[in-house]
C-alpha cells in the first residue's frame, strides 16, 4: 500500500515537473489488449509486452487527464484511511468533481483500469474493488477467514452446506485453506453446479466444486489459483461446447486476458485443463446441438487468427477448426438427453480417466 | 413656312404629353402624397448631382422640406452646380421631355427630361403655385430668379416672374416647389432615399432638414469625383429601325458607309462594308434616300456581323472600395466585401454590375436579407419584387455561402446586399424608375457579381466556423484546467498559491500549443449610429402604406 502511495505521488510529481518546464504533461499506460501480450509457455500465462499509450495533455484529452489525476487522488485518500471503494462508488464519488465528473460508469471503469495498469498493481492494492459477484464454492474444503472486527480466524467448512455454497469474496488474498481433495472442478453454469452439489458429486470424486458463473471474476480466478498453488491441486474446467466457453471462460481463467494484461500474472491458473465439452465430445456423445451464431463464428476465426494461446496449442487450433467445420455448438446440460445424471454417472468419470481427451 | 395644319399638329402633340402625364401621374411616381414628396426631392437631387458631376464640381446639396400645414409642403433643393443659362431655365423646369440627356449616350441619373418638370407640374396642379428657380453660372454673373408654371395645353413654360436678384453664391441652382404631399419616415421615405444616395455617392455632401426640423448632414467621405463618364455614340447592336432611319435622315454624311462609321461606335470602314454588303446596300448610297426595306436589311445585317463591344468609358462604377465604405456607414456588421464586374453589354448598351455584402454583427440572423438597389447611383426604393436584381438574388444559391434559403426566395440570415447597375441606358420597367427590367444579360451579370461576392463571404463564414470550433476547444480546456491543478495539489499536498501557479502555467502551455487567436471580423470605424437609424423608424407603418399602392 505504501508503495502504491509512492507511485501515485511519483506520477503527480512527474506531471507537475513537466508543467514547471512549460511542457505538456504526459501520462503513460501499458496497452491492455491481446496485441500487447505474449503467451509465456514457461510460466503458463499471458505476459504483458512493452507497448504503451501516452495520454498527452491536449484539448481532446484534458477531461480524461483531469479525471485520471482526480481518481488517483481518491485512491490516495482511501489508502491513507485504509478504506475501499467499489467501481460504482468511484463513479458516484466523481459527482463532487464539478465539470470533470463521469457521466457514465463505463467511463470511470476505463479510467480505473488505466490507473491500475499504470501503477502496474492489482486494483485491490489501490483501494478499488470490483462490484462483480464472485463464484460459488462447495465440496471438500474448509476456508479460514479473519473476522474483520476481532481479527480471529473463522473456519468455514464447505461440506456443511446442504444445498447452498460459499461465496468467494472480493478480496481473497488473506484466505487460508484446509483440504484433502484431489482436484478442483470449475464449472461454467450455476445449473450444472447445482446438480453436482445436489448429488454430492464432490464426495464421490473427492473434489472441490467452483461455479464460475460465466467468465470468472478476478476474485474467482485468484481463489482457484491460490487453491491450486497452496494445496498442489489439479484444476479441471467444464464449460459449454462453444467458442465463448473455450476462448472467454477457459482461456481467461487459464492464462488471463488482453484487457487485464497487466495483472494476468496474479489472475491466471496455468495448470488448468479443459475436460469439455469439446467438439469431439459433441460427436462422440451424439449431443443435441444448436447451429453456431454469427458472433460464434467471428469469435472462432478471431481466436485462430489472433489469440496467442490458441496459436501456441495445436490441439486448440484443431478443436476450433473442428467446431468451425461442424458449425454446431452444445451446452453442458445437453448430456441430460441421455439421462439427467449422465454427467455424474458416465461423462465426468470417463473423461477424468482418459487424459487423451483433455485439452491443454 | 409652316401651315396652320402643321402648327396644329405640333400643338396637339404637345397637349397630349402634358395632359397625358397630368392624368397618369402614377407613371412618373406621383401615385400618392407620400411618394410625390419623395419623387420631387429625388428628381431635383438627381438633376443637381448630374449637373455637378458633368461640370466636375464636388456636389454639395441642401435639401429642405417645410411643413406648410394642410398636407402642403415646400421642397427646397439647392446645389453648387454650374448653374443654368438664363434662356434655358424656363424650358428645363417648365417643359416636359426637354433635356440634354435623352439623346446622349452617357451614363447619368436622369434620362428622359421628364422628372423635374413633372414635379413642377404636380406642384402647380395640387397647390396652384408656381415653381421658384434661382440660378447663377459664375462669379460676376447675375443671379436670375424665375417663377414658372407649365401651360399644360401647349407644354410650354409660363413665366410669371423674371428677375435679377442678389445671391451670395458663386454658382449653383435653387428650386422651390410647393406641393400637396405626405411625410413619414421609414424605408421608402425621403430620409431613406437621401441616406442611400449618400451610400452610393460617397463624394457628395448633403445637408438635409426634414419637415420635423431635424437636420442631418451626410458628409463627403471620398474627396474625388467618380471618373467622368464619356459620351459615346450608339452601338449598332442597340439600334432599332425607327432610330436608324431618323439618324440616316439627319446625318451630315453623304454616303451610307460614312454614315455608319460616323454615327455609330465600333464601326470601321471594314465593318461598314461588311454590313452594307450583307444588306445589299451600296456603300455610296445617300443616307437620306434610305428606305424602310433597306433599313430593315441593314438591321438584320448588323445582327449577322461581328462588331466589337461598345467602349465602356461611358460608365463609371461606384467602385468596390467606395461601395464597401458606404455599407460600413449604414450597417454594423462584422464582414464586408464588394465586387465590380467587368463591363458587359445588352442591346448595344454597356453596363457594369456591382455588388456589396455586409454580414453578421447587428444584422438579424433570422430574417430575410436586406436588399439595397441602385441604378446609376440612384437608390431604388419601390417595387423590389419586380426588379431584375431580386430575380438575380433569388436565383443565386446562397446556401453554399453559409446562409439559409428556400427555393426561389431571398436568402435568410444576417446579410445585407447592395446591388448597383451602372449603364448609359438603364432599362427600367416604368417611367418612375423603380425596378430594372429582366434582361437575361443583366440578370446573368448580377448573378456572377453575387457569386463573386458570395465566395468571399463563404471564406469568411468558414473561417468564422473554424474559429468558433477553436474557441469552443479553448473554453473546454479552460474548463478542466482547474480540475487538473486541484488533483495535483491534493496528491502532493501543495498550497493554494502553488495550485494557482499550476493553472497559470497550464494555460500558457495550452495557449502556446494552439497559437494566438486573431480577430477575423472587420473593424468598422465608418459606422455611424445616427446615420444607420435613418429610414429604419416606423418601418412597419411604412410597409403598410406600400401595401395600399
Amino acid at each position: 500500500m505504501k508503495e502504491t502511495l509512492k507511485k501515485i505521488q511519483g506520477t503527480a510529481q512527474r506531471v507537475l515537473s513537466s508543467i514547471e518546464h512549460q511542457e505538456a504533461p504526459v501520462l503513460t499506460f501499458p496497452i491492455r489488449s491481446l496485441s500487447n501480450v505474449e503467451y509465456n509457455e514457461k510460466e503458463g500465462y499471458f505476459k504483458i509486452l512493452n507497448k504503451v499509450k501516452e495520454r498527452k495533455l491536449t484539448a481532446n484529452t484534458i477531461k480524461t487527464f483531469a479525471q485520471t489525476l482526480l481518481l488517483m487522488n481518491e485512491s490516495k485518500k482511501i489508502i491513507e484511511t485504509d478504506d475501499i471503494m467499489t467501481k460504482r462508488e468511484a463513479y458516484y464519488v466523481s459527482k463532487n468533481w464539478g465539470d470533470a465528473k463521469f457521466n457514465e460508469q463505463p467511463e470511470s471503469d476505463a479510467v480505473m483500469d488505466d490507473i491500475e495498469a499504470m501503477m502496474r498493481t492489482q486494483r485491490e492494492q489501490i483501494g478499488f474493488i470490483p462490484e462483480e459477484d464472485g463464484g460459488a464454492v462447495a465440496g471438500a474444503i474448509t476456508i479460514i477467514e479473519k473476522d474483520p472486527e476481532t481479527g480471529e480466524d473463522i473456519e468455514i467448512d464447505c461440506t456443511k452446506f446442504a444445498s447452498g455454497a460459499y461465496n468467494i469474496p472480493n478480496q481473497v488474498e488473506g484466505l487460508k485453506f484446509k483440504t484433502n481433495a484431489k482436484f478442483v472442478l470449475a464449472i461454467e453454469t450455476a445449473g450444472m453446479f447445482q446438480r453436482l452439489v445436489k448429488h454430492k458429486y464432490w464426495k464421490s470424486a473427492n473434489c472441490i466444486l467452483v461455479s464460475l458463473k460465466g467468465v470468472p471474476s478476478r476474485a474467482t480466478r485468484r481463489f482457484i489459483r491460490k487453491l491450486a498453488d497452496e494445496n498442489k491441486l489439479d484444476v479441471f474446467v467444464f464449460t459449454d461446447g462453444d467458442p465463448y466457453g473455450y476462448l472467454n471462460i477457459y482461456r481467461t481463467l487459464k492464462v488471463g486476458s488482453g484487457n487485464a494484461a497487466h495483472i494476468n500474472e496474479f489472475f491466471c491458473v496455468p495448470n488448468a485443463k479443459f475436460i469439455g465439452v469439446t467438439p469431439q465430445d459433441i460427436i462422440d456423445y451424439k449431443l443435441p446441438t444448436h447451429p453456431l451464431k454469427d458472433i460464434d463464428i467471428k469469435r472462432l476465426k478471431d481466436g485462430m487468427k489472433n489469440d496467442p494461446f490458441v496459436k501456441h496449442h495445436k490441439e486448440w487450433e484443431k478443436a476450433l477448426k473442428q467446431m468451425a467445420t461442424l458449425k454446431k455448438r452444445a451446452e453442458q446440460q445437453a448430456f441430460a438427453s441421455h439421462d439427467l445424471n449422465y454427467v455424474i454417472s458416465t461423462y465426468l468419470p470417463d473423461k477424468l480417466k482418459d487424459h487423451s481427451k483433455w485439452l491443454p | 413656312m409652316t401651315t396652320a395644319a402643321e402648327q396644329m399638329a405640333q400643338k396637339q402633340r404637345s397637349i397630349s404629353v402634358a395632359e397625358f402625364f397630368s392624368k397618369n401621374r402614377h407613371l412618373l411616381g406621383f401615385d400618392n402624397p407620400r411618394k410625390s414628396l419623395l419623387t420631387t426631392v429625388k428628381e431635383a437631387v438627381d438633376n443637381a448631382l448630374d449637373a455637378c458631376e458633368e461640370a466636375r464640381i464636388l456636389p454639395e446639396i441642401i435639401v429642405e422640406i417645410i411643413d406648410m400645414g394642410t398636407d402642403r409642403y415646400r421642397v427646397i433643393i439647392e446645389d453648387n452646380g454650374p448653374g443654368i443659362v438664363k434662356e434655358q431655365i424656363p424650358n428645363i423646369f417648365a417643359r416636359l421631355l426637354y433635356g440634354s440627356k435623352f439623346h446622349s449616350m452617357k451614363m447619368s441619373r436622369g434620362q428622359q427630361g421628364i422628372g423635374i418638370s413633372a414635379a413642377v407640374m404636380y406642384g402647380q396642379l395640387t397647390t396652384g403655385r408656381p415653381a421658384r428657380i434661382t440660378s447663377i453660372t459664375g462669379k460676376g454673373k447675375q443671379a436670375h430668379y424665375y417663377e414658372l408654371k407649365i401651360d399644360t395645353t401647349t407644354n410650354t413654360p409660363q413665366i410669371l416672374k423674371d428677375d435679377v436678384v442678389e445671391w451670395n453664391k458663386e454658382h449653383g441652382t435653387r428650386i422651390e416647389i410647393d406641393l400637396e404631399a405626405g411625410y413619414s419616415k421609414g424605408a421608402t421615405s425621403v430620409d431613406a432615399y437621401l441616406k442611400q444616395t449618400a451610400i452610393a455617392n460617397p463624394h457628395v455632401t448633403i445637408i438635409y432638414t426634414n419637415p420635423k426640423a431635424e437636420q442631418f448632414i451626410f458628409p463627403r467621405v471620398v474627396e474625388e469625383l467618380p471618373a467622368e463618364a464619356q459620351e459615346v455614340k450608339p452601338h449598332p447592336y442597340g439600334v432599332e429601325l425607327g432610330l436608324l432611319m431618323q439618324m440616316a435622315h439627319q446625318t451630315s454624311s453623304r454616303t451610307m458607309s460614312g454614315f455608319l462609321q460616323q454615327e455609330f461606335s465600333r464601326v470601321s470602314s471594314q465593318v461598314a462594308k461588311e454590313i452594307l454588303q450583307k444588306a445589299g446596300v451600296l456603300e455610296n448610297a445617300k443616307p437620306a434616300d434610305l428606305t424602310r426595306e433597306a433599313a430593315e436589311k441593314i438591321i438584320r445585317a448588323i445582327k449577322d456581323t461581328k462588331i466589337m463591344a461598345p467602349p465602356t468609358d461611358c460608365i463609371a462604377p461606384i467602385g468596390a472600395e467606395a461601395l464597401k465604405k458606404g455599407l460600413k456607414k449604414e450597417i454594423k456588421a462584422e464582414f464586408y466585401c464588394a465586387t465590380t464586374r467587368p463591363p458587359a453589354v445588352y442591346r448595344g448598351s454597356p453596363f457594369i454590375i456591382e455588388v456589396g455584402l455586409a454580414y453578421g454583427g447587428e444584422l438579424k440572423g433570422d430574417s430575410v436579407a436586406k436588399v439595397y438597389r441602385f441604378a446609376n447611383r440612384v437608390p431604388l426604393q419601390y417595387q423590389q419584387g419586380a426588379c431584375a436584381s431580386t430575380a438575380a438574388i433569388t436565383q443565386t444559391n446562397f446556401k453554399s455561402y453559409g446562409l439559409q434559403q428556400s427555393k426561389g426566395s431571398l436568402p435568410v440570415g444576417p446579410l445585407a446586399i447592395a446591388i448597383h447597375i451602372a449603364s448609359i441606358w438603364v432599362p427600367f420597367t416604368s417611367e418612375s424608375k423603380e425596378a430594372i427590367a429582366h434582361y437575361d444579360e443583366i440578370i446573368k451579370e448580377m448573378k456572377l457579381a453575387l457569386q463573386d461576392a458570395g465566395r468571399q463571404l463563404a471564406k469568411y463564414v468558414n473561417k468564422k466556423k473554424k474559429l468558433k470550433g477553436e474557441l469552443q476547444k479553448r473554453s473546454y480546456i479552460e474548463k478542466y484546467i482547474p480540475s487538473v491543478a486541484l488533483a495535483i495539489k491534493q496528491i502532493l499536498d501543495l498550497t493554494d498559491a502553488q495550485k494557482a501557479e499550476i493553472e497559470e502555467r497550464l494555460k500558457g502551455i495550452m495557449e502556446s500549443s494552439r497559437g494566438e487567436i486573431k480577430n477575423i471580423a472587420d473593424t468598422n470605424e465608418e459606422y455611424d449610429e445616427e446615420f444607420a437609424k435613418i429610414g429604419k423608424e416606423d418601418e412597419e407603418s411604412s410597409d403598410d402604406e406600400d401595401d395600399e399602392q
